[in-house]
């Protein structure tokens, strides 16, 4: 199958009924090992226990980042060259990407109140996250009042690779100005500063949360399809009553 | 000691991911069935996409099927 016939929503549909499976049973075994990595991981010789909230932690705010990612790149798809699955996929990633954002919020906040002594700073890094979780809820909240999936689609495009900017600030934030939060430790030049006791656990965790995404997005996405399809078939049902 | 003080903060992250993980594959599945069943009963309705009208075996049915 050539990549340009996804483009096609029911050849999409067939693809994704066939795969939602595989990569669920994927998933579910990437979480087995990453939670047994994870459990078994050792303390922190300075965080002590609280290092396990990090296996929860960073993989929630990659997915948070990977799912706008996402958007911007249907957003394009969208007011670019009007693919036909673009808008479904960024009206599909918003909800995933709000819920681990909001997830990294809770678990950043949970581990920084024994570590740093608050649950909340407003420093660069803490701030830019919590704009991103605000950007989400307001493509989330274009999608749910404009009823025109392509006129919604269109507004949300512009908001989400507005927003994109977001990204890099998110990023580099910790370089950039003096934060609380601490400066990357997995990518970064020079290789990682984590023990691979530690290291292995965590890149195992992303792994299954990515996979995570992959599944959710997938399902979101035939869904949202299936959708479109219900409101063709009631317009229709509306126009043949009148 | 210390690993017991933090305990409250760690199993709260560990139920907080558990809670919103939860609630995403919920709201997927929930969605699934409930578009699946709007669109059966319009498709009993005799309502048919053009493009599905003319294929013998349109992705619903599929759907439907892998479900």
């Amino acid at each position: 199958m050539a990549l340009a016939d996804l483009a096609n929503p029911s050849r999409f549909l067939g693809l994704a009924n066939r795969t939602i499976p595989w990569l669920g049973g994927l998933t579910v075994i990437a979480f087995a090992f990453g939670l047994n990595q994870a459990m078994g991981a050792p303390d922190d010789y300075q965080q002590g226990a609280t290092v396990k909230i990090m296996f929860l932690h960073v993989p929630s705010a990659w997915l948070g980042m990977l799912a706008w990612g996402v958007m911007s790149i249907a957003a394009l798809g969208t007011l670019v060259w009007r693919h036909p699955l673009a808008d479904v996929a960024a009206k599909a990633a918003a909800p995933i990407g709000a819920a681990f954002t909001l997830l990294c919020l809770i678990t950043g906040s949970l581990w920084g109140r024994p570590e740093w002594g608050t649950y909340w700073v407003w420093d660069a890094r803490l701030t830019s996250e919590l704009v991103l979780f605000l950007l989400y809820l307001g493509v989330i909240a274009v999608w749910r009042t404009v009823e025109d999936p392509s006129r919604a689609a269109r507004a949300a495009a512009i908001l989400t690779l507005v927003g994109a900017i977001d990204l890099p600030i998110i990023k580099f934030s910790v370089d950039w100005w003096n934060t609380l939060h601490q400066s990357a430790s997995v990518f970064r030049m020079g290789g990682p500063t984590i023990y691979p006791t530690i290291l292995i656990p965590l890149l195992a965790m992303t792994l299954a949360f990515t996979l995570l995404f992959a599944t959710l997005q997938l399902a979101a996405m035939r869904n949202e399809i299936l959708r479109r399809r219900v409101r063709t078939l009631r317009l229709m049902q509306a126009s043949a009553v009148s | 000691m210390e690993a017991i003080n933090h305990l409250p903060f760690i199993v709260g992250s560990y139920v907080a991911a558990f809670a919103v993980v939860a609630g995403l594959i919920g709201w997927v599945m929930i969605d699934f069935r409930t578009q699946r069943r709007a669109l059966a009963q319009l498709e009993m309705r005799g309502l048919a996409r053009r493009s599905a009208a003319v294929r013998p075996k349109g992705p619903m049915t599929e759907a439907n099927e892998k479900a």
